[in-house]
């Protein structure tokens, strides 16, 4: 079906477009028809920074199924990664964390 | 004579809603003479390439036929990026929908090769502003509504200042004949709200036509995606070039019967 149902993820991070890289603040998130793919419907992944108007946008469209398998593989990265690198992911893009 | 009518596509600017400048896809036939006109609204993804197709088809077929770009105020990205942000911002207005497809059929009938009769016909969200535009704008001798999703607003909180009316509400101002085109298997709009527009159509002694095709879903007539059925297809064009020589083009047939 068509609909306008959107769930928008506030973002830090960054995303490689068009332009190379950018800043992103914000995710739209929707399961519906899509734009590219051939696919009945999509989770579909829009990559944008609304601060700056959101024109651009780096956009992912993924079966439902690929879709749930990268939420598992994104949990099992951030998990095996903060065991890694033994600290927490997270905290502000570009903050500086001087040690004495 | 040519056994395939030769024909013109461009894209062209209009006098959209307020006054603004906008842009359409235009495609008429190039032979001298009147065609009807059809105003092509496009679904809720964007003004597509799908879309440049079905506007050929129908300049193919010997009409003059238009799309406008119901997003072009967004900016000139690509339509798709438009139509992202579009359905991020929970549409466009009605208002300003049925402002653009005004300005359409205007730019139609200035054209010399206007026959004066004119068709809606729309897709997804596009055959619910066709439902729309049937019940609101003056000079529609046929519209089509393909598979138009939230006709019936069942939840009074899913209307909003950009769709404050829900369609079915305003049918007792149907003015032209309506044929509806629908997959039995589409979710928006269900079979049983399909049944339910054409019980308040019945109602109000109506003149319509519904088809309703199993093993279709939405959109099934778009070649681009997963369900595109051909069959069903075939046979819903069919309908739909059968309704609109019936109401507007009593002195242009179709390519078939030259």
């Amino acid at each position: 079906m068509c609909s306008y149902i959107v769930e928008k993820a506030a973002l830090v991070g960054s995303a490689k477009g068009r332009k190379g890289w950018v800043r992103i603040d914000t995710a739209n998130v929707y399961f519906d028809h899509p734009y590219y793919s051939t696919l009945d419907h999509v989770l579909a992944i829009d990559f944008t920074n609304e601060g700056e108007g959101g024109r651009d946008r780096v956009a992912i469209e993924l079966s439902a199924e690929s879709a749930r398998a990268l939420v598992a593989r994104i949990l099992a990265a951030l998990a095996s990664g903060e065991a890694a690198h033994g600290e927490p992911a997270g905290g502000a893009e570009n903050s500086m964390v001087v040690t004495a | 004579m040519s056994h395939y009518r030769g024909l013109q596509a461009e894209t062209v600017t209009f006098r959209a809603h307020n006054g603004d400048q906008g842009e359409a896809y235009y495609a008429r036939p190039t032979a001298a003479g009147k065609y009807p006109g059809i105003v092509v609204i496009h679904h809720l993804p964007g003004w597509d390439e799908w879309t440049t197709e079905v506007v050929r088809k129908f300049a193919h077929h010997g009409y003059a036929a238009i799309s406008p770009h119901l997003y072009f105020r967004e900016g000139s990205e690509s339509p798709d990026d438009l139509g992202a942000r579009v359905r991020a911002a929970g549409g466009v207005a009605d208002a300003q929908v049925m402002g653009d497809v005004a300005g359409a059929m205007a730019y139609l009938r200035s054209q010399p090769n206007a026959s004066g009769k004119i068709g809606v016909i729309g897709f997804c969200s596009g055959g619910r502003h066709t439902y729309l535009a049937a019940c609101t704008l003056p000079g529609i001798a046929a519209a089509v509504d393909c598979w138009g999703g939230n006709v019936i607003v069942d939840n009074p909180k899913d209307l909003n200042d950009k769709r404050p009316v829900a369609p079915i509400d305003l049918t007792e101002k149907l003015s032209c004949p309506l044929l509806g085109i629908f997959g039995n298997d589409d979710a928006n709009p269900t079979a049983d709200q399909v049944n339910r527009t054409e019980a308040v159509l019945k109602r109000l002694g109506k003149n319509y036509e519904f088809y309703r095709y199993n093993g279709a879903g939405h959109a099934f007539f778009n070649t681009w995606r997963d369900a595109y059925r051909p069959e069903q297809a075939l046979d819903g064009w069919k309908k739909v070039f059968a309704f609109f020589q019936r109401h507007l083009a009593a002195a242009a047939p179709s390519i078939a019967a030259e």
